[in-house]
């Protein structure tokens, strides 16, 4: 009998004791043995060129022990954006310099000017009030699309036009001859509005040096701990890799923004050798909302083109892409590879043609968040869809349906790189449609009418790539790095195991989902099993956790490392039953002589292992194995949401009525952790459509929205319960047949609202609809 | 400039000197060492700070720790019993998955027990998210802290605890 805790269970979480008990260890909660404290002067200006800082007050005020400024971080290297794109004339991107600290300019509103190092926090942040920067402040250029308009301010004086990359994918050639015979074509200008993350733990970092082994040990909020060390030393110059050691424990939320290596964590590391003593940084909310990494920033115009009968011929896009004063560290991909790739949706479209122009604005980077690309692209397709189906009077759900590709076209190469690896779009629509009864729809308009309310229905189909990325692949489109993953199983003497993931969780649950793969493939219960992730000097080097990627990479390489151990116990199962390897079969976690009851535990085969006094010549001892995976493809989750809206015309309120979300994540481990996935990931898509938006003033760059009481994050009473489904398409090309869940709420919600707002108003508008932007399209003064 | 401060902590009475403009979670992260109590925002927004003075929640970021002088403050690690037993909100929360990353958890919690307790009766879904209006969580769309808020509070007054489905 299979365990009851393994793959398919609904097993409550390992992880939860410690958080609901106060005992969650987050960096904020380290303290080291003399430690000090640090605080970043940041700039009140969004552009100006400094003519001199004077550190002397400050460095004389009570507890301070030193300021440095950039001046004095020359030596460290600057911070590096991982993935090279090439515009479309052959010439590489444009990353202007990236200092820790600036150095002649500051280019956004908290950009990091200077770090003091205190006894105290507060004796920190009173002395940094006590530095004297003399500012010449210069002109900013601040709003996206403005960006690239003659005489705009440069960021840096060395890039021209502020453009980064001006970049293309598709055939221009085919999209053009397509829209040549187009029987309708559908034109939209599309804003993707700005967000800030908002993990709820802040940012923090704390550096410590060891001079009696001159090495350094960094705790940080990282989703990624071995990549921050990778970049720490390869790049910053830090410490070499085997003198680095960094620690990423309970991480509170990340969305991507706590991939990257910033600014803060770069100095702090560095400046613990240079004062002596351990060097800790947190950072507080406005700190997180003015120089975390924010998300999107799209400009886009589309356009697609359809026969008669709605069958989509072709799709041009042109995105400007805001990605702030500096590149961050995997800036550059996101507006183009994780994006444009995308625009296919689930959909077959002969002709595609996307150009997409990165630009540098004095506002915050501009990085990876949930779905990163994948958002925006959605968004696109599928504004473009349900604008279309309208456009031509033809149902939505049948315009998608005319346009799907069908199950038995996979795989199927879209003509924007992507070769989708499996789905059963018309059968996830199908289900979508009833759980949503879509059939009652008109009674219930009817019926809000009679109430003197709108009520409007919207779809998104969305599919998505997760499960990044073959190595090979990626390098081939400027990826530094390779994104692989890996793991390690050690049984112990006494038949518990240790496993150990180049992931990393901030919220996924891995010590459970991961000890359910345990369980199923080794069948050693999952109380049995402890994972361990997080810390370089425990586990094997890992790429980390984003982009949806841990379960499809990292599971992979947990089976596969599972396999090397089952395979080794063969050997001994075979040596102590006497009977030949090829007789033996694994089950349940059992090794048995296939056709006998005689039979050996796994635990058993443990215990031989380290105490190998009876022994197959030949093997080694120990039973530990570890496994590297290196996927062969991206993974397509791929679903359909309904979102039904019932919007007051007096007062603009939009409120959700129903929503419903039928997903194909492939294979489920924990159907409990992926609904709890996929209801986060709605909410943050609802929050994008409705309530957030990242607005800096347009000529002074302040960050308007710089707070809780500013910027709108959902909250429980601004969203409704939902009602989710899953259909299981396994992915036929890795081991357990999973796409990855983390991101797709988050994808496809901002499209299905938008299409149910504007199906009850009647009108294109820009998120985040709220309620006075409502009120003005329906009442016709457009923001 | 500092000030005596004492305050029934968890059940144990305890005197600090502290800064005068020592807040009451600096003083239970910092001074006390108990670091279940978060801090997720700067303005009083996020809840991930929320303790109980008194037996009712507060957002311990607002409050000086001066001002919980002679005070009785309970912080997520008093609320199980001392056999370590989980208080049925904290189990409730662990039935229905109600925390991802688990930062916003422990104000999350304490603020859900002292709403239940001010719902005697029970309470619909409709008043558990007004009445959670002042936590943020970012992880879990709020959709499965309902659920759990619910049987918790059920659990609390003795109605049968529903299982998740």
């Amino acid at each position: 009998m299979a365990p009851l805790d393994g793959i398919g269970a609904s097993l409550r979480r390992k992880e939860d004791q410690r958080f609901l008990t106060g005992k969650g260890r987050y960096t904020d909660d380290f303290n080291r043995h003399g430690q000090l404290h640090a605080y970043f002067l940041r700039s009140p200006h969004a552009h100006a060129r400094i003519r001199g800082i004077d550190t002397g007050r400050a460095k004389a005020a009570p507890g301070v022990v030193d300021v440095f400024t950039g001046a004095d971080t020359k030596a460290i290297g600057g911070l590096i954006c991982g993935w090279m794109i090439t515009s479309k004339d052959g010439t590489p991107m444009k990353a202007g310099s990236h200092r820790p600290l600036a150095e002649d300019k500051v280019r956004y509103v908290g950009d990091h000017v200077a770090i003091v190092i205190a006894e105290t926090y507060n004796e920190a942040k009173d002395a940094a009030e006590l530095i004297d920067v003399d500012y010449d402040v210069l002109t900013a250029v601040v709003v996206t699309d403005k960006a690239r308009a003659p005489g705009a301010p440069l960021v840096h004086d060395e890039i021209a036009k502020n453009t980064c990359y001006e970049w293309s994918l598709g055939d221009k050639a085919a999209t053009d001859a397509a829209f040549a015979k187009a029987a309708h074509v559908t034109k939209l200008d599309i804003v993707n509005n700005r967000l800030v993350p908002n993990a709820i733990e802040p940012r923090a970092a704390i550096g410590d040096y060891d001079s009696g082994m001159d090495s350094f040990t960094l705790y940080t909020t990282s989703q990624n701990p071995h990549v921050a060390r990778l970049v720490l030393s390869a790049f910053n110059g830090i410490a070499p890799e085997h003198k680095l050691r960094v620690i990423a424990p309970d991480v509170g939320g990340g969305f991507g923004s706590k991939i990257f290596i910033y600014a803060e964590e770069t100095v702090c590391l560095w400046a613990s050798k240079q004062v002596g003593r351990p060097v800790k940084w947190t950072g507080d909310r406005s700190e997180a909302f003015l120089a975390d990494a924010h998300g999107r920033d799209h400009v886009t115009t589309a356009e697609m083109a359809m026969a008669r009968d709605g069958t989509i011929l072709g799709l041009r896009v042109h995105t400007t892409a805001n990605l702030g004063a500096y590149l961050s560290t995997f800036a550059s991909c996101v507006p183009t590879y994780l994006y444009a790739p995308l625009l296919s949706g689930q959909y077959r479209i002969p002709a595609i043609y996307a150009e997409v122009d990165g630009v540098y604005t004095n506002t915050a980077p501009v990085d990876a968040y949930r779905g990163a690309g994948r958002p925006e692209a959605t968004f696109v397709i599928e504004r473009m869809v349900e604008t279309a189906a309208r456009e031509m009077k033809i149902d939505p759900a049948e315009f998608r349906r005319r346009n799907f590709v069908p199950a038995d076209a996979f795989p199927y190469q879209t003509p924007v790189i992507m070769t989708y690896d499996s789905g059963q779009y018309h059968k996830v629509l199908d289900e979508a449609l009833t759980l949503s009864d879509y059939a009652g729809f008109p009674a219930r308009k009817a019926e809000s009418a009679a109430r003197g309310k709108l009520r409007g229905i919207g779809f998104c189909s969305y599919i998505e790539a997760c499960g990044i990325a073959p190595s090979a692949a990626v390098g081939s489109l400027g990826a530094g790095v390779g994104l692989w993953e890996s793991a390690k199983v050690r049984f112990n003497p006494t038949g518990n195991v240790l496993l150990y993931t180049g992931s990393h969780q901030h919220g996924q649950g891995h010590e459970t989902t991961f000890a359910q793969l345990i369980s199923t493939y080794l069948g050693v219960p999952t109380d049995q099993v402890e994972v361990i992730h997080g810390d370089t000097e425990k586990t094997p080097f890992g790429m980390g956790t984003y982009g949806s990627r841990s379960l499809a990479v990292g599971g992979s390489a947990i089976v596969k490392a599972c396999e090397k151990v089952i395979e080794k116990g063969r050997k001994i199962a075979a040596h102590l039953l006497e009977a030949a390897e090829g007789d033996i079969e694994f089950k349940d976690g059992k090794f048995t002589v296939a056709g006998t009851d005689r039979a050996k535990s796994i635990q058993e085969i443990a215990f031989a292992a380290y105490v190998p006094h009876n022994y197959p010549q030949g093997v080694e001892p120990g039973l530990e194995e570890s496994a590297f995976y290196d996927p062969v493809n991206f993974t397509f989750p791929s679903g359909t949401q309904v979102c039904e809206v019932e919007i007051d015309p007096d007062t603009g309120v939009t409120t959700i009525v129903n929503f419903v979300a039928i997903d194909d994540f492939g294979k489920i481990i924990n159907p409990m952790i992926v609904e709890g996935q996929v209801h986060g990931g709605i909410v943050q898509g609802i929050g994008q459509a409705l309530l957030e938006n990242a607005v800096y003033d347009p000529e002074s760059g302040q960050l308007l929205t710089g707070s809780y009481m500013d910027y709108t994050m959902p909250r429980a009473d601004d969203v409704p319960s939902f009602k989710v489904g899953l259909v299981e398409t396994p992915c036929p090309h890795n081991p357990l047949g999973v796409k990855g869940c983390g991101e797709a709420g988050a994808i496809a919600a901002p499209a299905s609202v938008m299409n149910a707002v504007t199906d009850a108003i009647g009108k294109h508008m820009q998120m985040p609809a709220t309620p006075e932007r409502v009120w003005r399209a329906i009442h016709g003064t457009a923001v | 400039m500092t000030v005596s401060v004492s305050i029934t902590v968890n059940g144990k009475p305890v005197t600090r000197q502290v800064e005068g403009r020592t807040l009451l979670v600096q003083f239970l992260r910092e001074t006390l060492g108990l670091t279940g109590t978060h801090v997720g925002c700067d303005t009083s927004q996020c809840g991930a700070c929320v303790v109980h003075v008194d037996g009712r929640s507060v957002k311990s970021c607002t409050l000086l720790a001066a001002q919980a002088d002679g005070c009785a403050v309970t912080t997520i690690e008093g609320l199980a019993a001392a056999d370590g037993a989980l208080h049925p909100m904290q189990a409730a929360f662990r039935e229905h998955h109600a925390l991802q990353c688990g930062f916003c958890t422990p104000g999350m919690v304490m603020s859900a027990v002292d709403l239940a307790n001010r719902h005697p009766g029970g309470m619909d879904e409709t008043t558990v998210r007004e009445g959670l209006e002042g936590n943020i969580c970012r992880c879990t769309g709020y959709h499965n802290i309902v659920k759990a808020v619910i049987a918790g509070a059920d659990t609390m007054r003795g109605a049968p605890a529903k299982a998740a489905e």
